[in-house]
């Protein structure tokens, strides 16, 4: 498998290298980096050229990296089924600069890309109707996003009074409790509570 | 009235529809009786699984997977336990990796023996789904007697499965399985000539195969339009490339061919837990089924009671969990749908830093407008069916 990858890596770079910064092969899998300028004339290339043949879009997605000026990653993944390969293109890309959309070259990209501006804000140019899926009508926010809380903002009930569905505040019983298990013998960054003192010197 | 005074007709269909598999509303504009624009909104089972996976470690990320396709859940966990062992470079025993694959084959006829049924419920008849529901219980038994759950099993575990399988349970499904060939029968004979059934599928829905792959489709949809793919052969995992079955692959790309399709899957599928039952009785008879080095799969209570190293271990892999090394992975299965896939990137702690679900419905779901566009109205429920969505995985 990697040695296919090996060889499909060494094609892409010289029939295309000027659409790809970086490829690597880590865990059998093969990750393109390119940016936003390049990424639709990258995936057209992949699609149509004879030695790769990926016609079949898996997956659009966005991780999030709120350290980074760029903050995200769109990810791309693809499979050739002539070629019996997958492989993975990664964009980064700011909060508010936009990514052209793949719709042209994939039809199948649409709703995926509709996901990623839902999930993370991401904004897609030439997509044909960028609204949100997932997500309540009238939601506020980008749930995925490392800042955004697991609880949320709002909550919904149904209110007797009113009679319909009303959105409240989120009110938690409980504060919500994210465990920090990381092990202090392994080395923490970062000063446990109660540890202040520890190393003052 | 004039020819400008008619105009379009819309429609709601769902979120409470029968035929909509769930909660699914779809937005039908019609001229006549003919589909002019569906445009389906979901989103209303959105329970933020990937996000609640990001906060949880990684054993306990698997449950939330049951709950995606909530008709097939093993078959989840399996892409989820397939992503985790890629990073941490886990090897699973051979009889972990048997009984994997016989139940990821009973998810296959779980969810087939649903869609079939309900597909045919769709357009008009009703005992298929009383013959095949009787046929879903007594695997739901299987599934409790493996791990005490009829649905929400957690039983694929990184590592391997949660616990050992009694060999008369294995003993139990090598016997289902001929009657269980019976009842398939008994519903091809229903179905596959029935005159009203094929009227209502032949010819409908009709996918050609470049559409399919740049619709994203998988699994039975790029089967049915004449793509000899599976990825249990073309890209296999566990011990699939040991055992002997046939991929059955389409000609017209139809609602017919994708349900002729998934009665052959189903006999397929019963050949394979033939031959993993006679292997679980046989040369795997005994031996681990998950991964022995206790850095990954907590020993179990009765070890713990005698030895001070699994108790360290149990105490350490329940609370804070195993820290998987920095790296991201894609691993998907053959899941009864199609592709289902997990792109889990990790940064070295004991959570995901983003695990996103890549669920075949989805895919196969956005490209309704594309389908139905010039169908008739009672056409829609028929494509519907024959698409195999379950709003689990669709909305996560």
């Amino acid at each position: 498998m990697s040695e296919a990858l090996r060889e499909l890596s060494s094609h892409i770079g010289e029939v295309a290298g000027g659409l790809v910064s970086s490829a690597d092969i880590a865990y059998g899998e093969l990750t393109l980096k390119t940016d936003g300028t390049r990424v639709i004339e990258l995936l057209t290339f992949l699609r149509d050229d004879v030695q790769c043949g990926f016609v079949n879009l898996i997956d659009i997605c966005g991780v999030d990296w709120p350290a980074r000026a760029e903050r995200f990653d769109i990810v791309y993944h693809l499979l050739s089924p002539r070629q019996n390969l997958r492989i993975r293109i990664k964009v980064a890309t700011g909060e508010d600069v936009p990514v052209p959309s793949a719709c042209s070259v994939y039809a199948g990209a649409d709703w995926f890309e509709r996901e990623a501006y839902d999930m993370y804000g991401i904004l897609f140019t030439g997509h044909p109707d960028l609204r949100r899926i997932l997500t309540d009508y009238g939601f506020e926010g980008h749930p995925l996003r490392k800042d955004f809380p697991t609880t949320g903002f709002v909550e919904v009930r149904y209110d007797d009074e009113v009679k319909r569905v009303v959105y409240e505040p989120v009110e938690l019983k409980q504060e919500f409790r994210n465990f920090d298990f990381l092990s202090p013998w392994e080395g923490t960054d970062y000063v446990l509570p109660g540890d202040e003192k520890a190393k003052t010197n | 009235m004039n020819e400008h005074n008619v105009r379009n007709f819309n429609i709601n269909f769902g979120p409470q529809h029968p035929a909509a598999h769930g909660v699914l509303r779809l937005v039908l504009e019609l001229d006549g009786e003919i589909v002019e624009r569906v445009d389906p909104h979901i989103g209303l089972l959105h329970r933020g699984t990937e996000k609640l996976i990001e906060t949880k470690t990684y054993l306990q990320a698997v449950p939330y997977f049951d709950r995606l396709d909530y008709v097939a859940p093993m078959n989840q966990e399996h892409a989820f336990a397939l992503a985790v062992e890629k990073l941490t470079g886990t090897e699973v025993p051979i009889r972990g990796q048997l009984i994997r694959v016989l139940y990821s084959e009973i998810g296959r006829i779980l969810s087939h023996l649903l869609n079939v049924t309900t597909q045919a419920m769709d357009v008009g008849a009703l005992t298929p789904p009383l013959w095949g529901f009787e046929e879903r219980e007594k695997l739901m038994v299987f599934y409790e007697r493996a791990c005490g759950a009829r649905m929400h099993s957690a039983y694929i575990r990184p590592g391997g499965v949660h616990q050992d399988l009694p060999h008369e349970l294995v003993e139990d499904i090598g016997k289902w399985i001929d009657p269980f060939l019976k009842t398939v029968d008994d519903i091809d004979a229903l179905l596959t000539g029935n005159r009203i059934f094929k009227q209502r599928n032949v010819d409908i829905g009709v996918v050609k195969l470049e559409d399919c792959w740049a619709w994203g489709f998988s699994g039975v949809m790029v089967r049915g339009s004449g793509a000899a793919w599976d990825l249990r052969r073309s890209q296999p995992y566990e011990c699939y490339s040991d055992l002997d079955f046939d991929i059955p692959i389409g000609k017209n790309g139809d609602c017919y061919d994708r349900y002729v399709i998934r009665m052959i899957e189903m006999r397929e599928s019963a050949k394979i837990m033939r031959q993993c039952v006679d292997r679980l009785l046989g040369d795997a008879k005994v031996g681990p089924v998950s991964s022995i080095d206790g850095k990954m799969v907590p020993p179990k209570r009765g070890q713990m009671k005698r030895s001070m190293e699994a108790l360290i271990h149990h105490f350490k892999l329940y609370t804070e969990g195993y820290h998987v090394p920095a790296g991201e992975v894609y691993a998907a299965v053959e899941a009864p749908k199609g592709e289902f896939g997990v792109y889990l990137v990790a940064d070295g702690t004991n959570k995901p830093y983003r695990c996103k679900i890549r669920a075949p419905g989805y895919a196969h779901l956005q490209a309704m407008d594309f389908i139905c566009r010039g169908h008739q109205l009672a056409d829609v429920s028929a494509i519907l069916g024959s698409l195999d969505i379950v709003f689990g995985e669709v909305d996560r």
